[in-house]
């Protein structure tokens, strides 16, 4: 009970600032309640018996000779094998609300018709807009992500800006197409739990939709090269009127300025 | 048992040197092979565990200021590959399957020594070639993983000779892996079944079937990653239309399985260990061996776990999240076993015991970090994070190198004739098991708060926890001092120990310690219950001993 | 490979000494081997056959590999087989010249195969590093080129090794033989899979 109470209350998490990030949590206290039970009691088990069953000084005789048990086998086979179907049945059903069984599209199919969505999209997390309760009726917002040995590179088609920040307005739903143009990088935003590799050659997906204002780190993740703890960059979220703000600013085409 | 051919075997062993130099030697026994594999592979972990701590030293301060950024990536990949290949693989496998091996199959030696002698002797100059690279040429900065196409765009010298000594020791690998297939399937004394063997064996033996159908896989893999690196082929460089992905599949369809090539044994070395030293059967043997054989099948097939983030297509994600998640379920029946087998027993608390307890403690949690890691939408925030790399600290030293020391404890009697000091024993167990949760146990805090691993420089917030996990690195290094002391010191004035200081059952401890050259004066005793321990056992037990006595030459 | 020195006397006795039910492990390593060196090549297929699934070339820089040759190729190495397994057949049975004449057959035929392997490297269209298939093309078929390689020097080996007199591989020293006999069948019955995957797919 001591697990499920440390599992239910102690945080260890990053702020939530992702539509996602709530339900990954949600994962997070399961997985942590499980996971500190089973260790407590295991742990509460080894020390009993160090100390219950040590030998005192003077003893000479030998344990029981017990071989074994096949009820308490069987027992203890099952238990672990619904705890691990549950884990697996219930990660499924987050992995699910977080997008990442939704099938992958870059965009809004109606406003982007390009090139992008005919080559091949080799993975990702898809659009969680609609599982999380946030509105799908918002088109989404398309980046193009480009990383580099040491540095990301944020491409908005609809005002054709590039931007080594990565700006976005809170509540609308974001679908970066990503690809790298020499070695692997990883996009990571902790606050918005969410990773995916870069990888050159093979365009990645990442669908998120953000819930907090605030700044928060765009994190390189895999290892690429001797300045890869330096490659981070800013994620920006924003209101959507200071988004529309830095939109105008930077904007190349005007007739999209509104 | 025939003894004709007994002299005639003797006179070949009498060309090699005696003493402390056939440690040095091309020896044909498998004692004198097991603990060349011992100490080689303890050198190298001194190595590793020096790389280790320049690494804690660099991450005590937010910025890269101890070494150039180049340096710590070639620090990193050192380390990495050191401790797994150098160190962990050839001490669990070589050191204490060579030496163990044979007596519990009751033969006198491996199935074919000189292949058993070169496979050890793959591995020094293998690991000097790996270790000087980086005086000579820069060593490989790609990490152990060695992705492409990081590792085609890294300086070209010094990831060939990562390769070529990776290369070499998983030859070395094959080769021992198939030596003991053969050892346990074909050597058992005649009448002993497969099913009476000791634990260790059932362990070697699904270690090797792994070891034997895995690690070619990685051979092939980076033979066509030096192609890309030096003959200018494309398989891996998408530059030149390769596929970056096929190589991570290729990898971890050796890498995967090589953690339980780490890890399998040290569950056998603790599954001799606990009897011994509680006086009780072990419990569950043939559950246990159903659980190895089930860790040996589904270890196949669950190499994607590390791949969450590289664009794998869902219904592999979500087949991988299930397949590995079921790996706790034969893993943890070993544990509940282990634990049932200290119930009621009659437990001494020394070093060797306390080592193999704090195995069970930490691999624990490494385990349930890792049924963590392999939910995907888990994994998905904390891959390649320090998360990752707590999980697998706690396992590699929570778990095996904590069974390493006790199995040390536990046949240091048997290796010399003496045996260890306990206090000593007790302050190492002490030190290494605080300084190794201090150490560890924050990192799990880093990886969930932002702090990606194999980065030289990170945000000034992680600054504090970083310093306490340095601190408990030093500790841990601290630790191996009064083992060191120990070991050495023991060898020369330990306590006597006799043939059988732990009243084992086991067949090694049914003859001298240490052992003649021919394991046995006589024939090989056989040994149908190798944990006959117990109360009501007692009288069973004398008789088995006895009529093993008695065993006449042509039974 | 050291398992399957042919004149480890002392190896022998050793295990002879051990476990009379079982007189020789060697070919058992051997087995293990093979599985292993069968490993590595289902990497290979592995390899050869995503990124055929996944990197499709562009349909001008596709190319057609003519089959006669490596037809000819596959009859060769079947052959070589079955006259490796007369030369078998004729040892145990003591006739040792029949033996040696088989045995030479089959080396002629791996080192035809050789030749003719070659010769289609030379007259393909494709090098070493013009794209991802000829570059899985030349290690398959490069890797397997040395294992045929290798299986030819041994049965050279054998061939000479068991001219008698003098000659150490007879009916009670079969094991070279074996050995040599149970590589080149695994040779093959690679060329087979690798012909299969590489050519007819
Ligand atoms: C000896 C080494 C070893 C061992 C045995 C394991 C065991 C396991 N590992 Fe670990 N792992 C590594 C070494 C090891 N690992 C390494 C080195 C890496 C990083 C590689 C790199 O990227 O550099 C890694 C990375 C790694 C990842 C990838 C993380 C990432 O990069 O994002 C994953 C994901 O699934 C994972 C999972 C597991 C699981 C499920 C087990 C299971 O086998 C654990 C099973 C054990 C238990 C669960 C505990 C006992 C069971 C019970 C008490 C029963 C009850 C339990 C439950 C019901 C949960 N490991
Ligand atoms: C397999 C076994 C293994 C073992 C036992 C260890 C042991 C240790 N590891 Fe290891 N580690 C790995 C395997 C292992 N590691 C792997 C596979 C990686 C991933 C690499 C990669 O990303 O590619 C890694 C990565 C890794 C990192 C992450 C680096 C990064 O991502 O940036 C860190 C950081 O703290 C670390 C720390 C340690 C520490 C403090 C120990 C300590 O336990 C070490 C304790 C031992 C000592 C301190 C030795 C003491 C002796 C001396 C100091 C005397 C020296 C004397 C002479 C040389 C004569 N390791
Ligand atoms: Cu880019 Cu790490
Ligand atoms: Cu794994």
């Amino acid at each position: 009970m001591g697990g499920l109470w440390i599992g239910q209350n102690v945080n260890l998490l990053p702020i939530e600032a992702s539509a996602n990030a709530p339900v990954y949590d949600e994962l997070f206290r399961v997985l942590f309640s499980i996971g500190t039970i089973l260790f407590i009691g295991i742990l509460g088990l080894v020390i009993y018996s160090l100390i219950r069953f040590r030998r005192k000084p003077g003893q000479l005789s030998d344990g029981i000779a017990l071989e074994g048990n096949l009820p308490l086998e069987i027992f203890w086979t099952a238990v672990p094998a619904v705890v691990v179907l549950f884990i697996g049945i219930y990660s499924y059903d987050i992995y699910d609300r977080m997008g990442g069984m939704t099938p992958l599209a870059h965009g809004d199919m109606h406003t982007h018709n390009s090139a992008t969505t005919e080559s091949k999209i080799w993975g990702g997390i898809g659009n969680a807009s609609e599982k999380t309760g946030y509105e799908s009726s918002i088109a989404s917002l398309p980046i193009e992500v480009t990383a580099m040995q040491f540095a990301f590179l944020f491409h908005y088609p609809e005002g054709d800006i590039i931007s080594g920040e990565l700006h976005v307005p809170v509540g609308r739903p974001v679908s970066m197409r990503m690809e790298s143009n020499d070695v692997i990088h990883a996009f990571w935003v902790p606050e918005f739990r969410l990773k995916q590799d870069v990888i050159p050659g093979q365009p990645t997906i990442l669908n998120f939709t953000p819930t907090k204002p605030g700044r928060y780190p765009v994190i390189c993740a895999e290892l690429c090269g001797p300045y890869h703890g330096g490659m981070r960059s800013t994620v920006v979220v924003e209101d959507p009127n200071e988004y529309q703000t830095w939109f105008n600013k930077n904007a190349k085409d005007e007739t999209l300025k509104t | 048992m025939s003894f004709s051919n007994l002299s005639l075997e003797k006179q070949s062993y009498k060309l090699q040197p005696s003493g402390w130099l056939r440690y040095l030697s091309f020896s044909l026994d498998h004692k004198v092979i097991g603990l060349q594999y011992l100490i080689c592979g303890f050198i190298f972990y001194l190595i590793g565990g020096a790389l280790a701590s320049a690494i804690r030293i660099e991450l005590t301060s937010p910025i890269s200021d101890f070494m150039p950024r180049e340096v710590y990536n070639q620090v990193l990949t050192l380390h990495g590959t050191v401790m797994i290949f150098l160190w962990i693989v050839p001490v669990v496998n070589g050191a204490f399957g060579n030496y163990l091996i044979p007596f519990y199959v009751g033969a006198r030696d491996m199935a074919f020594p000189r292949l058993n002698a070169v496979a050890f002797w793959l591995i020094p100059p293998a690991g000097l070639m790996l270790i000087s690279s980086y005086f000579i040429t820069g060593a490989a900065e790609s990490g152990w993983t060695a992705y492409p196409p990081l590792s085609i765009t890294t300086p070209a010298a010094g990831q060939i000779i990562w390769i070529l000594s990776v290369l070499l020791l998983g030859g070395s690998s094959i080769f021992g892996g198939i030596n003991f297939i053969a050892t346990i399937l074909k050597l058992r004394r005649p009448g002993l079944k497969l099913m009476q063997l000791p634990m260790y064996c059932w362990a070697m033996l699904g270690t090797s079937i792994l070891v034997v159908l895995s690690t070619p896989v990685l051979a092939g893999t980076l033979i066509l990653l030096s192609f890309d690196i030096i003959a200018n082929t494309g398989f891996f460089n998408p530059a030149l239309g390769g596929n970056v992905i096929v190589y991570q599949h290729l990898f971890w369809f050796y890498s995967h399985p090589a953690v339980y090539i780490m890890v399998l044994p040290a569950f056998g070395l603790v599954s001799e260990i606990l009897p011994i030293h509680c006086r009780k059967p072990l419990f569950g043997y043939s559950t246990m061996v159903y659980s190895i054989m089930a860790i040996v099948v589904l270890g196949l097939v669950v190499w994607a776990h590390h791949m969450f983030t590289s664009g794998t297509p869902p219904w592999m994600r979500l087949f991988f999240t299930i397949a590995t998640s079921f790996i706790a379920v034969p893993t943890g029946i070993k544990f509940f076993n282990w634990v049932a087998t200290l119930w009621g027993g009659k437990i001494s608390l020394n070093s060797a015991v306390l080592f193999s307890c704090g195995f069970i403690v930490n691999f624990v949690l490494g385990g349930i970090t890792g049924v963590a890691l392999a939910q995907v939408p888990f994994d998905i925030h904390v891959h390649d994070t320090y998360f990752v790399v707590a999980h697998f600290h706690y396992i590699v030293y929570g778990g095996s190198v904590f069974v390493i020391f006790s199995a040390i404890y536990h046949w240091y009697p048997k290796f010399t004739g003496r045996l260890m000091n306990e206090n000593l024993g007790r302050i190492h167990f002490l030190l290494t098991f605080i300084g190794f949760n201090l150490c560890f146990a924050p990192q799990h805090w880093l990886g969930l708060n932002g702090m990606p691993r194999r980065v030289a420089e990170y945000d000034p917030q992680f600054a504090f926890v970083n310093q306490l996990s340095s601190a408990g690195a030093l500790l841990m290094a601290v630790s191996t001092l009064p083992f060191l002391w120990n070991a050495i010191r023991s060898l020369f004035n330990g306590q006597i120990a006799g043939d059988n200081p732990w009243n084992g059952l086991t067949p090694e401890w049914l003859t001298s310690s240490p052992p003649p050259v021919e394991n046995w004066i006589g024939p090989a005793p056989l040994v149908k219950e190798p944990y006959a321990y117990g109360v009501n056992k007692k009288n069973q037990n004398l008789d088995l001993n006895e009529s093993n006595e008695s065993t006449s030459p042509n039974q | 490979m050291t398992t399957i020195a042919p004149n480890d006397k002392k190896i022998d006795e050793e295990i002879s000494s051990e476990a009379e039910d079982h007189q020789d492990h060697r070919l058992f390593g051997l087995l293990a081997f093979l599985v292993a060196d069968g490993m590595t090549f289902a990497g290979f297929f592995a390899a050869y056959l995503t990124f055929k699934a996944v990197n499709p070339l562009p349909s001008d820089a596709l190319y057609e590999l003519e089959l006669p040759l490596p037809t000819l190729n596959t009859v060769l190495l079947l052959v070589s087989s079955a006259t490796f397994h007369r030369a078998g057949q004729a040892l145990r049975r003591n006739e040792s010249k029949s033996c040696q004449n088989w045995l030479i057959t089959t080396a002629i035929l791996g080192l035809a195969f050789l030749a003719s392997q070659m010769f289609e490297y030379f007259t393909l269209p494709f090098g070493l590093t013009d794209n991802l298939y000829a570059s899985t093309f030349y290690a398959l078929t490069g890797f397997h080129g040395l294992h045929v390689t290798l299986g030819t020097l041994m049965i050279l080996i054998v061939w000479w090794q068991a001219r008698s007199p003098g000659g150490r591989i007879t009916s009670q020293n079969l094991f070279p033989l074996e050995a040599t006999e149970l590589y080149w069948h695994f040779v093959d019955g690679i060329w087979v899979i690798l012909f299969i995957i590489l050519y007819l797919l």
